[in-house]
This record gives C-alpha cells, structure tokens and sequence, in this order.
C-alpha cells in the first residue's frame, strides 16, 4: 500500500499537476481548476476565513472590501455554516456545514459574465450541452445592510451560482460596484459528477468520498446543534460577542468589532437551531445582529474614507 | 423617408421586466420625437433577455424649417425686460425687430429655424431615452460606478446599434458608442452580427439564433410545449403566464418534454404544479382522464447536443424538488389539523387583534352563531369545528412552503384524517370568494365559515382604527365586504348585518386585554346600534367627546369610530359592486337613507323594484310631484290641524288615495311584495298631479293651509316607506 502511494505520488509529480486532474470526477480538482481559472485572471486567492459564518459573504474579503474606491479581486472557498439545515447525515442534499465558492471582482468588468461561462467549461460544463441560464434573483442582506441585484444561474434548472452586482455594503453605496460568485460548490459537483447524494461525490480520484471526509461530522454536528449545545452557554457567548464587538469599536478596530459581528451571528443561527429563541424574540436578535454587523463596516467605511479619498480624488464615502 | 433601427444591449433583463420595458421604449421614442418635431407613424418594438429593439418605419430625413415670430416688450421697455424677452427666444439685441403695434414702436423676435437632419434629432434622443429609461429596478456597475451619478440600467448596458436608412446614427452614452455590430445568441453564435439596416435586423439574428420578435417566441413556446404533450399521449395544462416568462428567458426557446417519477403523483396535483410552475418554470400536463400527469415541459435555451441530458438534468432537480414536497405532505401528517392549530397561537394576526389562534376563536363563535340563528342552514357544529380548524394548514411545512396552497392544503389534510366532508370543504373554500370571477360558496358550512372569517376581519380591523384610505387597503377589506356581499346575494341569505356585526364584536371586544365597564358599555351600544344616518353622526360624536375628554384610550374611540364607519363602507362598496351590475348608485342610497334597512338581500330587492318604478312614466311624474310637496314643506313652518272645512274634490281624491296607498304600501312592503309597493305609489301620481293642479298650498285662510301642509307630509311619508327620493336624481 504504502509503496503503491509512493508510486503515484512520484508518476503525478513527474507530470505537471494541472494535466493530471479531472474536475469532472473529483471534487478537490474542481476547486484546483477554479482557482488555477480565477489565478490566471488576475484574483487573489485565499484560504478559508477561520471563523464558522453563515455564507461567504460573510468573509471580510467580500464585505469590507466591497467597501471603498480601491480595486479588489478575490477568489476563495468558505465553509459555510447552517445548524437549522442539519440533517444528521440522512439527506442526500442538506447539510449544516458546506463550501461556497466567492469570487469577488472590483470593479465589476465588462466581460464578468463571460468569465464566468469560461470557469464553467473549465470544471466540465460545456453550455452547447447544459442549459445554461441567467434568472433573476436579486439579493439582501440586511444584516449587512447589503442589496445588489443579478441572477441565479441555472444549469439545466439547477441553480448553482448565485451572481449579484452589489450595489450597497454597511448602508454605504459600493463606489464602485463590485460583482460577486458564489458557486455552490457540492450541488455542481454532484450534477458534473453525476451522483444524488453528496456522500457519494469523488472528494479525490483516490476513491476517497465526501462521505468519507464529512458525514460522521454531519451526524455529530447536527446532534450538537439541534440537541446538544449548551444553551445557556450560548446565549452568555451571544452577550459577549456583542459587548465585545462594542468595545472594539469604540477602540476604534473595526475588522476586530466584524469579527464579533460574525461570531454573533452564528451563535444567533445555533440558538434558533437549539429552538430557544421564540418569534417575538427572534426579531430582536436579528436586529442585535444587524447593528452590529452594520456598525462595524460603517465605523470600517469611515475609519478607512480619509486613505481612500487621498489615492482616489474621485471617490468620497457618501 | 428612411427607416430606423434601435437596438439597446445589456445583461439578462429580469422577464417579468420586459413588457414595462417595450412600453417604456416606445413612450421615450415618441416623446423624443414629438419635442424635436419629426412625425412618427408605426412603431415595432421588441425584446428578448439580452436586447431591447425598436423599429420606426418612414421617418423624415429633415425636420421643416421653422418660422417664427414673438411679440416682445414696447421699444422703451427697461433693458431687463428686453433682454429676458431675448434670452427667452434665443436672439441677441440686435437681431431684434422694432414693428408698429396700433402706434406703439414695439419688439419683435424673427426666429427661423432651420430644418435639421433627423439623424443628428435621433442622436440625442437615444442618449437621451436611455439617461431617462426608468426600470422597476436598476443598477451601476463597472468602471463608472465610483460615482453614484454614473448611468443606470436594469443590468449593465452593453451595447447600441443605431441605424437610420443602413447609416449608423453616431452617439455615445457612458462611454458605449453606437454602431451597426450585434450580438447572436450567448452560446450558439460566437462572432458579432453586422446589420445593415431595419429590415435585415431580425434575418440576420435569426441566423445567430436570437429570435428578436417576442410574440414569435411566445408563439413557439406556446405551440411546441402543447405538440410535445400531445406527442407523448398528453394534454398541456395551459398556462400563459408561463409562455411568457419562458419567452422572456429564452432567445431560442426549446420546449423540451420530460417524465418524473409515477409515485410522486401521490402528493396533491396542485403542489407539483405549483412546484414545477413557480420553482422550475415548467408546464404540467394531463392525461385522458384530466388528472394530472408524470410529465413536465422545459424550455431551454439551446438546440442541445443531446435534449435527453438537459432533460435528465431538469428531471432530478424537479425530482429533488417534489421528495420535498412529498417530505412535507407526510410530515405535515403526522399531527392531527387540531394540534396543528396549537402553532396558531404563535403567529401574530395583527398587533392590535392578538394571534390567529384568537381570530379562530372568533371565527368559530360566530360561525356557530350564524347557523344556530338560521341565517345559515349548516349544523352548527359542524360549522365550529371547520372554523376552529380551517386556519390550522398556516403552520404546515407545506403551506410554510408554499403561501398560495393555504386552505386547499387544509381541505386535503382534514380528507385524510377522516373528518366529515362538509368540513373538509369548507376548510378548502373558506377564503373564497377570492376575486371577481372567483366562485362563490354554496355549502353551507363553507358559507358559515367564510362569511364569519370575513365579518370577523371587518369588525375586527375597523374597531382597530385600520380602516382603509384612499387607494390604501393594506388588509383587502374592501375585498373582503364583497365576499360577503356576494355570499349573501348567492345564497339570498337573510340577517340583519347591524346585528350581524354586532355578534361579531362580542367576541373581539371581550378578547380585548382591558376588558371592562366599558367594554360592556360598548357591546350594548352596538347591539342598539342602527344603521342610519343619524346613528352614525352619533357614533361619531361619542367618539369624538371619548377622545376630547380623554376620558378613554385610543383603543376605545376607535371602537365607535369604527362601528359608526362600517355601514358607510358597506354602502359604498354595494353601490359600486352594483354599479357594475348596472343598478344606480341614487336609487341605493335613497333605500339606504330610510335606515333600518341592513337586511342585504331585500335592500336590494327594494332597489330593483324602485329602479323600475322610476323609470316608467308614473314613477318619473311622482318623482316629480314628491319633489314639489318635498320643496314646499321644507321652507313652510305650520301647526297641524284637524279637516273643519269642506275639501274640493282634487284634496279629496289625494286624501282616499293615501287612506288606500299608505296601508298597502307598508303591507307590501312587510310582505315583501316590493312591486306592489311600488304599484301603491303609482296610485297616487294622478291625485298628488291633481292636486297641485287645482289647489292652493298656501291658501290665505291658515287653518286650510294646515290641512294642506299635512296632506303634502303624508303624501310625503307615503314615499318615505318605499325610499328616499329626496335622494333620486332627475
């Protein structure tokens, strides 16, 4: 076995790496070829966000730096986090934790949709074949105090990028507008590589699957989530978050109170998986959040508008 | 004469967008062209997700030249009065001209306007549609959008094709100049298309697969999905809703047929069509039996190399789709509809009117009220427990799913659970009548059911101070007054809606957080309550003296502001539902000014009586006649006398006639026998037309002049029993 192992690890070495993967058949050479594909046109690519959100807007990569005047090209996988979506491993397509996809491009390029088709072909998808589709979806955050408007896209009437032209961020227009990807990442996988269940995607070609990787953390994690967690914990977690996040703000680090802002959310999202937070309650969470997430890209926006006005003449704030 | 083709690029227009935006094109081109003064007769205007197209047949080339004068200001004008004359008609001082005006040195601005070329009007006007185009949504990007003033459009703009007679009209607009190049379809066509003029436009992108012309691609939906079902055995359920989205999604639609699973046909038809239509976008079809089908239609936008792999593609979501639906469906019955309707009490109505598990408690009160009183022949219980349960489906992870499926999912659950049809039904059809032509009710449980919901949610949102104003109707209430008016005019149900009402406060009133004294006090004030003129300015002076006193809350004006408002607005929404019915709006107020009318059904057998009385000759005259003796009364003062003179034959006759019509009216009319009414009245056109003939109202002697005066009032009170017709025009 171990010999084995070293042979192909030898034979995929001699080679060049991008010759030898198939996106098609294997979930990590799908990602490898996005990034290879968004490297080549120029974005920044990143490693995950270490922190559990909700979406990969949540990244500071999207959200700050949709803020303000400066160029921004982006490209990174994040682990998605959803407790209420939990299904304790038994779902072919629901899952609490899964990949999202970003990219972010700013100033928005005239030929972003055709990036877009070109990334498309590279992972496997070739539009004489699929049916492929621009639906509008348009998109709102208001705990970002976020909008922008653009499309689903549909593959064969699947959805499997959501594309949107943001148009605000933290209640500050986008000057200028940045257009985001967010493919997910396993529902594609699973149409290109042909399978129902996202346990039985290829992870790799060495015949690891994303079962192999995820679904004993999907069965302990839903648990975790919907039965387990420590309620009164998290509601103490909830409130110091919160508190943190102001006294980062009034310390004037505004990434630092984002961070704060993000961590509530989600200890917000595993309260409501936990079933302790009731309607009448729910709104007022949500608007904890929100104020916190929405202070700190404004104190961001505000803290950063003086650097950005002196590159950018052009630019102001509001 | 020359042609002219406009073509407005941009990224994927939203397809519910389009048919605003063709409309919005057109308006802006005739706009523009009226102001610069060029004739422009037909217009075809097109659109598909990627283009908005407009072509103007037979323009000019040139605009006329234009002469004109203007009159200015008197020679000895001060010079800011002139100077302003001549900016206001684009002239320098010395190119004015000094005329005589009836001897006054005056002058005159001499404008001559050359003609223009029309592609140099057309240039500016394109830039200038395009800065005022207004979409529902729109947006910046790229580049520009560093500033907010930068151009909007409803997704980013890419590209302008401009050509008058095959000559590219040139303009720029944020950068994008015009030109004679176009796009094909996204992935069937990869270089650009030259066009050369109008009448090659739509050829030449037919060629690159884009059908530009909207209705075609509609035609070609609408066609290809109903051969595709029946190619298969089926019958397309046809939907053209979804003809038109599909076209406005597409630029090359293929309707492509597909099969789904059999046994997800176990689930109710209704939401696998709503899933398919409103998640998918896809036409349902039925079988010979008329049942719904395992079939679906697609529409892709490619001739794909395979159809079957988009097929299989849009199969699996649509099988993804429909697990969840059936996942719903069994979780949903797993609860019984009662514990359901537990989760009710978690859901707010409205602030002011607590949960709906408190509205169904409302609801079933006075459902079982209107059977028990007979107003509706259902069983009372039966009644109380479809009411009780009819709301329950609201908290259903179906309904969660899908809003639109409320009250059919209900009907569905309370079949399997084995509940007794009447109330299945009613739970089913209790939000109906919905819209105009949606059908009324005629079980009578359904009927109970419904009304009780609707009334409940009158009396309930007027005694809250939510009534609606002006176009503003946030709660369907006038929606909801003609359901009821229609259930009770299809069902000729019979019942006070005073008191009708009335039952429905008690429930609502004693929900109430501060019930007290004067909940009660209320409660008594409303039974008592009638519906007249009168009663209603009462109404509204105790809940103006409550509010000026401050002697009670907020909430509790508003309960008699809104008691007093509701037979208003029942008035007002009967007079316009029967307007349309071709009943006059006079005529109902004058049967609804009498008061004590609220009895629906025979008000409005009244009114039709009345209308055609007034319209033969004999109602025209004693309309006339009234109006006299109504004139007369009003201006004279008298003291009531007894008869101690000897009548002349014409005071005579009108007095037999009203010993004989005023009974007979009034019988009639308890009877309910309202021709014969009216036929009463039509006794006394000939005595009251004698009577102002041959005597004399106001006769020196008073005592006479009192006999008269009451002969006019009864005469007057004889109307009053049948209408108003102080209130009937002509």
């Amino acid at each position: 076995m171990a010999q084995r192992m070293e042979s192909e690890v030898k034979s995929a070495v001699n080679e060049s790496p991008a010759a030898t993967r198939d996106p098609t058949k294997s979930f990590q050479d799908m990602i490898l070829t996005l990034h290879d594909f968004w490297s080549a046109a120029g974005c920044v690519i990143l490693q995950p966000y270490d922190m559990r959100m909700g979406a990969g807007t949540f990244h500071t990569a999207t959200t700050l730096r949709a803020l303000g005047p400066e160029p921004w090209n982006a490209a990174f996988v994040q682990p998605c986090r959803r407790p209420t979506d939990g299904r304790y491993g038994e779902n072919p397509n629901r899952l609490q934790h899964y990949y999202q996809y970003q990219v972010i491009l700013k100033p928005s390029p005239s030929d972003i949709q055709e990036l877009y088709l070109e990334s498309l072909r590279q992972i496997g998808i070739d539009p004489l074949k699929h049916d492929i589709r621009f639906v509008e979806d348009d998109w709102e955050s208001p705990t970002l105090g976020a909008w922008g408007l653009g499309w689903e896209v549909w593959c064969d009437g699947m959805e499997v990028t959501q594309f949107t032209y943001f148009q605000q961020m933290g209640g500050f227009d986008c000057k200028p507008v940045a257009g985001e990807l967010t493919y997910g990442l396993e529902r594609l996988a699973m149409y290109i590589q042909g399978v129902d269940s996202v346990y039985d995607l290829a992870f790799n070609s060495h015949g690891v699957s994303y079962g192999d990787v995820f679904l004993e953390n999907e069965k302990q994690m839903s648990k975790w989530n919907f039965e387990v967690a420590d309620t009164d914990a998290l509601f103490e977690l909830f409130n110091k978050a919160e508190a943190e996040c102001r006294n980062a703000l009034s310390a004037d680090v505004p990434i630092a109170a984002y961070e704060q802002a993000v961590e509530a959310s989600h200890l917000f999202n595993l309260l409501q998986a936990r079933g302790v937070i009731s309607v009448q309650e729910r709104a007022s969470y949500m608007g904890r959040v929100r104020d916190l997430a929405r202070s700190s890209c404004e104190k961001y926006a505000e803290k950063m508008a003086p650097e950005w006005a002196e590159k950018y003449p052009e630019w102001s704030l509001v | 004469m020359a042609d002219f083709l406009l073509e407005l690029r941009s990224e994927e227009i939203p397809a519910r967008m389009q048919k605003g935006a063709r409309a919005e094109l057109e308006k802006l081109f005739r706009r523009e062209m009226d102001a610069a003064g060029v004739a422009v007769g037909e217009l075809t205007v097109w659109s598909t997700p990627r283009r908005l197209a407009l072509i103007a047949r037979g323009l000019p080339t040139e605009t006329q030249a234009v002469h004109e004068e203007a009159k200015g200001p008197p020679e000895g004008a001060p010079d800011q009065a002139v100077d302003g004359f001549c900016r206001k008609n684009g002239v320098t001082r010395d190119q004015l001209e000094v005329r005589d005006v009836k001897g006054r040195a005056t002058y005159f601005a001499v404008i001559e306007r050359p003609g223009q070329a029309v592609a140099d009007l057309l240039a500016n006007a394109i830039t200038n549609i395009i800065r005022d185009f207004s979409w529902p949504k729109s947006m910046r990007w790229g580049d520009a959008s560093i500033s907010t003033e930068s151009l909007k459009w409803v997704r980013p703009l890419s590209g302008i094709v401009a050509l008058l007679d095959g000559e590219v009209v040139p303009c720029v607009m944020d950068g994008l100049a015009s030109g004679r190049e176009t796009i094909g379809h996204r992935f069937h066509s990869s270089s650009s298309v030259e066009v050369a003029n109008a009448d090659d436009y739509a050829a030449k992108l037919r060629d690159a697969y884009v059908i530009v012309d909207h209705k075609e691609r509609e035609a070609l939906v609408r066609d290809r999905a109903k051969a595709a079902a029946e190619a298969a055995g089926f019958k397309l359920v046809e939907d053209e809703g979804l003809v038109v989205e599909n076209a406005g999604l597409t630029e090359w639609p293929v309707p492509l047929l597909g099969r789904f699973e059999d046994d997800f046909l176990d689930v109710p038809p209704e939401t696998i069509q709503l899933t398919a239509r409103v998640n998918q976008k896809y036409f349902v079809c039925e079988d010979a039996d008329g049942k719904l089908a395992n079939a679906f239609i697609c529409t892709a936008n490619i001739e794909a190399a395979d159809p079957a792999v988009v097929v299989d593609g849009n199969r699996k979501v649509l099988a993804a789709r429909l697990a969840d639906a059936r996942f719903f469906w069994e979780l949903d019955q797993k609860k019984t509809l009662a514990e359901h309707a537990k989760g009710l009490e978690r859901i707010t109505f409205h602030e002011k009117l607590g949960t709906v598990a408190d509205k169904v408690d409302r609801v079933a009160k006075l459902a079982r009220w209107l059977c028990e009183e007979g107003i509706v022949k259902g069983d009372p219980d039966l009644a109380e427990q479809a009411a009780r349960l009819c709301k329950a489906d609201l908290v259903t992870e179906m309904v969660g799913e899908f809003p639109e499926l409320q009250g059919l999912m209900g009907g569905y659950y309370a079949a399997k659970e084995g509940l007794p049809v009447e109330v299945s039904d009613a739970i089913r059809d209790h939000y109906k009548p919905v819209g105009q032509g949606d059908d009324v009710p005629t079980a009578p449980v359904t009927v109970a059911v419904s009304l009780a919901d609707k009334l409940d949610t009158l009396v309930g949102f007027f005694l809250s101070g939510e009534q609606p104003t002006g176009s503003k109707d946030p709660f369907a209430l006038r929606r909801a007054v003609l359901a009821v008016i229609r259930l009770m005019s299809k069902n000729d149900l019979r019942f006070s809606m005073q008191s009708a009402l009335s039952e429905a406060m008690i429930p609502l009133v004693s929900q109430h957080t501060t019930v007290d004294d004067y909940a009660t006090h209320f409660l008594i004030y409303a039974r008592d309550f009638t519906w007249s003129e009168k009663a209603v300015m009462e109404a509204e002076d105790i809940a103006d003296n409550i509010a000026a006193k401050g002697q009670m809350g907020y909430t509790r004006t508003n309960w008699y502001l809104g008691q007093a408002a509701l037979p208003g607005f029942f008035a007002d929404r009967l007079k316009v539902q029967q307007r349309e019915a071709g009943v006059r709006h006079d005529l109902i107020d004058a049967v609804f000014a009498l008061g004590g009318e609220d009895d629906l059904v025979r008000l409005l057998a009244r009114v039709k009586a009345l209308q055609a009385f007034v319209e033969t000759e004999n109602g025209t005259n004693l309309l006339a006649g009234y109006k006299r003796a109504a004139n007369i009364l009003k201006k004279e003062e008298w003291v009531s006398k007894e008869l101690s003179y000897s009548p002349k034959a014409a005071e005579k006759v009108l007095m037999d006639a009203l010993d004989q019509a005023g009974p007979k009216a009034s019988a009639a009319i308890e009877s309910e026998q309202f021709e014969q009414a009216m036929a009463a009245l039509a006794s006394l056109r000939a005595p009251i037309d004698d009577f102002f003939e041959n005597v004399t109202v106001n006769d020196p002697d008073q005592d006479k002049r009192s006999v008269r005066l009451d002969l006019l009032a009864r005469f007057r009170d004889a109307v009053h029993q049948v209408a108003d017709f102080s209130r009937i025009e002509g």
